[in-house]
């Protein structure tokens, strides 16, 4: 069997270096060749590109049209728990925020999934902070076990997990993994997470890796905005992406783009990113990688959300809401207390979804159908599987 | 310089032993050609007598043999003449062919994949000869194969690369050298699949019954070298047709600047 290489994640420094090097001509050539390089997405995403948006705007959206048609996926995230042990900096979660924290039980879990059934969703992304002792894979094996039959999908964005953890879940039916690097930029990560295990930069850097292994039909990765230079983080984004493919044919790929909102504990973007960068990366990994989906969430604005329709993005999340049982109305009076973050959006999924036909667009709900995996029928069953090897 | 399970080659031309007008022209043919890797057939040499043409006439310091199974019918037939080559004290290197329709000579899909895997696991390095199947090639690597071998069109026809469109994914997508085999026909056609990534191609028919065999080989060998210079430098792009003439049509939503995020008591 061949061995997978390691993923070569040079210095943040070096991709800036890179980036730095690009020429106009580099930029104008990227843009005309029918497939593109990493040295072409360099060129694309370096300020010699700058002048490009509009041209890039175009090509990005002719490339979806052909590679994905008229259609945009929705999906919504439930929120699990908001127990978190690591300390990022950034994030409303973090331990040290003084913020009411909720983790649902199984049945209320069950209950939120239920609400988000009966509003027409049938994509469902698990959410959780990192607190194995308040969210554990057993939990997230038996929710999967009794929301399988009632979705066409449901994935998972939780702490990093071990291989064999990630093929026990997708045994109970999660088949998608979302695990973001927060940013590439080593440096800058490691202040920004001074505690916890999400202090190891590698461990989590190889998370999309161990999913892929386990068998997990489609991996998500992605960059937080506003942390580090945002040119730099979307050469490392395609980089990531590039080994990704290279070495894990059988799974779907998917970025995200989130941009810092406002959250409890007042951070401020370092580097904060703009509407004109965040449409220009995503433009350039879509020139960059055809085949790729690419999310954009409620953590942008309805305005912003509404034009980039059809440009390049291929799934909207709709309806989102970030406390852990928010959906069924907890914590109503304490209004957005408990939060990660505050959405930009808080159109309904209706409203979105008559958003996206109005542009020209078909919103779809379900675009997947548990039928393709055999599921073990009980987790127990699964776990005796797992413990005879 | 090219590296295939750990061996370099300066030459990225492969060449074959088969067709040729007499064992002295293949000699002076293969030896213009600059090529250092040289596939023979196992079925058609005799590996213990040292005596036999191919063996006797060819440089062992200078060609790197590669045994082929040229004839197997399916991947027991394959295996056993592995086997052979490989107790006849030559080598565990193999290109893997199974043709089980004479007349096309077009490999078998199921039973490559079904040898290799065996192969692989009996320690032979295998290079699959294969149609432009960029799955198969996939399935191909992870069972362990050191190179594939996909077909520029049917073997012996010189029609070029047909295969063009399925090549180029099998090139991005591969973790091993791509080496295009079989209806390569000319100069040009070896030059425009190394121009697109090839790591390697391998031209028998085209040099062993062009008029003029040696001189023959030496423009593959030159198209070759032409095709991987123009790789490595970067091809200009073909412009097919402008983008949008309004550098900003269509972005008049954006908000120009990064923009201000609210305070959260706000």
């Amino acid at each position: 069997m061949l061995e997978t290489p390691p993923l070569m994640l040079p210095e943040f420094s070096v991709l800036q270096a890179r980036l730095a090097l690009c020429s106009r001509e580099e930029a104008e050539a990227a843009l005309a060749r029918p497939q593109r390089t990493l040295s072409d997405l360099a060129a694309l995403l370096s300020p010699a590109a700058d002048h490009l948006l509009g041209e890039m705007a175009a090509a990005s959206a002719r490339i979806t049209r052909q590679r994905f048609g008229r259609v945009i996926q929705l999906y919504a995230p439930l929120y699990l728990s908001s127990y978190c042990s690591n300390r990022c900096l950034y994030c409303g979660f973090s331990a040290d925020n003084e913020i009411p924290r909720r983790a649902l039980s199984l049945a209320e879990a069950e209950a939120e999934a239920a609400i988000l059934e009966q509003r027409g969703f049938a994509h469902l992304l698990l959410v959780s902070g990192e607190a194995p002792a308040k969210m554990d894979v057993d939990f997230l094996a038996a929710l999967a076990a009794r929301l399988r039959g009632r979705f066409a999908s449901v994935s998972i964005e939780v702490q990093p997990l071990a291989t064999a953890e990630y093929a026990r879940l997708f045994a109970a039916g999660i088949t998608g993994v979302a695990v973001y690097q927060e940013t590439y930029d080593r440096e800058i990560y490691a202040t920004l997470h001074p505690a916890g295990l999400k202090r190891d930069f590698a461990r989590r850097l190889d998370t999309p890796a161990r999913a892929a292994t386990a068998g997990m039909r489609e991996v998500g990765i992605g960059a937080l905005l506003g942390l580090s230079d945002w040119r730099a983080e979307g050469l490392a984004l395609g980089l990531h992406l590039a080994w990704l493919r290279k070495n894990f044919w059988r799974t779907g790929l998917t970025v995200s783009f989130p941009r810092l909102r406002p959250a409890p504990g007042q951070f401020k973007p370092l580097q904060p990113v703009g509407e004109a960068e965040l449409s220009r990366l995503l433009f350039a990994l879509r020139l960059f990688d055809p085949d790729v989906g690419l999310v954009l969430s409620t953590r942008e604005e309805e305005r912003y959300r509404n034009g980039m329709v059809g440009l390049g993005p291929t799934r909207y999340s709709a309806g989102s809401c970030t406390v852990p049982g928010g959906y069924g109305g907890y914590d109503e009076a304490g209004g957005a207390a408990g939060e990660q973050f505050a959405v930009g959006d808080l159109r309904s999924l209706d409203e979105v979804a008559a958003m996206i036909r109005q542009r020209g667009f078909d919103p779809v709900r379900k675009d997947w159908d548990p039928v393709f995996q055999e599921i073990a029928t009980t987790d127990k069953e699964l776990k005796e599987d797992f413990a005879h090897g | 310089m090219l590296t295939i399970a750990g061996r370099s080659f300066r030459s990225r031309l492969f060449t074959g032993t088969g067709k040729f007008a007499s064992a002295q022209v293949m000699r002076t043919a293969l030896e213009a050609s600059g090529s250092e890797m040289v596939t023979v057939a196992l079925r058609r040499v005799d590996l213990h007598d040292p005596g036999d043409d191919i063996m006797r006439l060819l440089d062992r310091e200078r060609f790197f043999f590669l045994p082929n199974t040229s004839g197997a019918r399916d991947a027991a037939e394959a295996i056993r003449l592995a086997h052979l080559a490989r107790a006849a004290g030559g080598t565990n290197w193999l290109k893997l062919e199974v043709t089980p329709d004479p007349r096309t000579l077009l490999p078998d899909p199921v039973e490559t994949l079904k040898a290799t895997e065996e192969l692989v696991r009996e320690g032979f390095v295998v290079l699959p000869y294969i149609n432009a199947d960029p799955i198969l090639a996939l399935r191909l690597q992870d069972v362990g194969a050191a190179a594939v071998m996909p077909l520029g069109s049917p073997i012996g026809t010189n029609l070029g690369l047909q295969t063009r469109l399925l090549v180029a994914i099998i090139i991005e997508q591969a973790r091993v050298p791509v080496v295009v085999d079989a209806g390569l026909g000319a100069p040009s056609h070896v030059a425009e699949a190394m121009e697109m990534g090839a790591d390697a191609v391998l031209v028998n028919t085209a040099i062993a019954v062009a008029g003029e065999p040696v001189k023959m080989a030496e423009a593959f060998a030159r198209a070759v070298e032409a095709g991987r210079m123009a790789f490595e430098a970067g091809l200009g792009a073909q412009r097919a047709g402008a983008e949008a003439s309004s550098p900003l049509a269509g972005l008049d939503f954006l908000r120009p600047e990064p923009s201000p995020e609210p305070s959260i008591d706000a």
